[in-house]
């Protein structure tokens, strides 16, 4: 005994580890989907097989070309391609930095997925309980926190190791745009901290599948969506949805690679893959932000229905269940990366000032607010006869 | 059963989590140096066969528009930044010292809390007054 959850946990991992991976080629190809069809265009459509190139035509409601999956295997040729590319270092370069600058680009995005939990334990006997998720470690968030500041380091030495004028920019820029919302992040994070009672993230979704009391004003039960976070944490999930896209440099926030002033900022000298791991980097910090959210306010694999089919005796039901689940967190993690795609193509870019100004006048001062009243409202009612009571505290506590 | 390979003091048992968390490390590192690596290694022992001509040195020139090089990319920046730079390590500082009171906020109490709320209180007035210095203005 014991060996066998060494390698169930093997398993799970190598699976998210490549599951994660492998949808990154498709949110690009998403994306430029996604674009296509906002700014009433086709998108890509030639890289494909042979066959009919929509429903429409496998079915003969449309004539056109026979094209089965039109575009469908445009990631596969964009890797290809990236991977035949000429790896140049440019001449005047700072090469130990310039080389680790894409490592630092798409490293802490993908250590991010080490603690979210992408579906329930599963109990395939009794001891035997495999959790899908990475590692469960007692940091949970901060982990992630620690962890995913660390991608400014690869903007920044990918900015200035190129030793070029725009990727300076670009790297200067993100740096401070980094920095600034990080604040407000983590103070968000800190209110739902307190929320939840716990770092850990298998908790956080724990706690909103159980229902309860979780912000001391309302109870709820968790069989239906009133458990997640998103309803109580509202001001935290529109403050962290802002703040996840400053992070992952989206716009309307993506003034360190914006093409159309700096020719694509801090990956302008790059080429091959090392421009593939920027580009890789970001779609995989989508992600990322994208299972944060989810976790923390969308219940994770929680859905309606989940505790009625666990209730089940049968390991088949319980499979199917967990099986649910995962779907559940990809349809919520991948939510938002196509709610950032949308943004991308609708909004326009932020001036610099009114970056910053949303930063630190708005997000980090709200951050703060929302926080303190977190506490005030989930403060546990005073002993009796203690002392006296306070008025203001008792009339938010009152319903305790 | 547990494998004590990775002990910290005792604390930490080489658990199944611990296990993956490292297999996890360690693939996605390997995974990002490996391809670093290979395109790198397959552009210096391939590149001449493919028709790579290093004696171009225009192409190893940093982007510049096409127009030629002016100027170093040394380029002093706005003292802003290092500004920016500054307040996020003190309020960073300040979310640290937050931290384990969102922990331990329910078994500190109301004492706890109106410590905190002197403790943002004072940093709140920290944040006024760089915005009243206006030195997150941009102009």
């Amino acid at each position: 005994m014991g060996w066998e959850l060494y390698v169930l946990k093997a398993v799970a991992v190598l699976l998210i580890f490549g599951g994660v991976l492998s949808v990154v080629p498709f949110l690009v190809f998403f994306e430029r989907k996604i674009s296509a069809f906002i700014q009433d265009r086709v998108g890509p459509n030639r890289v494909g097989l042979a066959g009919p190139d929509s429903l429409l035509e496998a079915f003969g409601f449309r004539k056109g070309t026979r094209r089965v999956l039109g575009g469908w295997l445009q990631p596969l040729a964009d890797v290809i391609k990236l991977f035949t590319k000429e790896a140049l270092i440019p001449a005047h370069a700072d090469r130990p930095l310039y080389l680790l600058a894409p490592l630092f680009a798409v490293l802490p995005p993908l250590l991010a997925f080490v603690v979210i939990p992408v579906g329930q334990d599963i109990v395939v006997s009794s001891g035997v309980l495999v959790k899908l998720q990475v590692a469960d470690l007692h940091v949970g968030i901060l982990f992630v926190l620690a962890v995913a500041s660390l991608s400014a380091y690869g903007l920044a030495f990918g900015g200035w190791a190129s030793n070029s004028k725009f990727p300076l920019l670009g790297g200067v820029r993100a740096m401070a745009q980094m920095v600034s919302y990080e604040v407000g992040m983590v103070l968000v994070i800190l209110a739902l901290v307190m929320s939840y009672d716990s770092v850990s993230l298998r908790d956080m979704v724990s706690r909103q599948a159980a229902g309860g009391t979780l912000l001391g004003i309302w109870d709820c039960d968790g069989d239906w969506i009133w458990g997640w976070g998103l309803f109580h944490q509202p001001l935290a999930f529109v403050l962290f949805a802002i703040c996840a896209l400053a992070e992952n440099n989206r716009l309307p926030f993506d003034l360190p690679e914006c093409e159309s002033e700096l020719v694509g900022g801090y990956h302008t000298e790059y080429s091959s893959m090392g421009f593939g791991m920027f580009f890789q980097g970001e779609y995989i910090a989508m992600m990322a932000m994208g299972g944060l959210l989810a976790t923390m306010f969308l219940g994770g694999w929680h859905y309606p229905g989940y505790a009625w089919l666990n209730a089940s005796d049968s390991l088949l039901v319980h499979l199917l269940a967990a099986l649910i689940g995962l779907a559940v967190f990809g349809v919520k993690m991948l939510g938002f990366v196509f709610f950032a795609m949308w943004v991308r193509w609708t909004l326009p870019r932020f001036r610099w000032d009114q970056l910053m100004r949303v930063g630190w006048k708005g997000i980090i001062p709200l951050a703060l607010a929302n926080l303190v009243l977190t506490a005030a409202l989930n403060l546990p009612a005073p002993a009796p006869a203690h002392e006296k009571p306070d008025r203001n505290l008792t009339a938010v506590t009152r319903d305790r | 059963m547990a494998m004590r390979g990775l002990t910290m003091g005792g604390a930490l048992d080489f658990t199944p989590e611990v296990f993956g968390a490292v297999l996890y490390i360690v693939l996605a590192v390997a995974m990002a140096v490996a391809v670093l690596g290979l395109v790198q290694i397959a552009t210096r022992c391939f590149g001449k066969r493919l028709g790579i001509d290093a004696t171009k040195r225009g192409k190893y020139e940093p982007y510049e528009c096409g127009v030629p090089l002016l100027g170093s990319a040394r380029e002093r920046y706005a003292i802003r930044f290092y500004l920016v730079a500054l307040f996020f390590v003190l309020f960073d500082i300040e979310v640290v010292f937050l931290l384990p009171y969102a922990v331990a906020y329910k078994t500190l109490g109301r004492e706890g809390f109106f410590e905190v709320l002197a403790f943002v209180a004072v940093l709140a007035v920290g944040l006024l007054y760089i915005l009243k210095r206006r030195a997150l203005e941009w102009d």
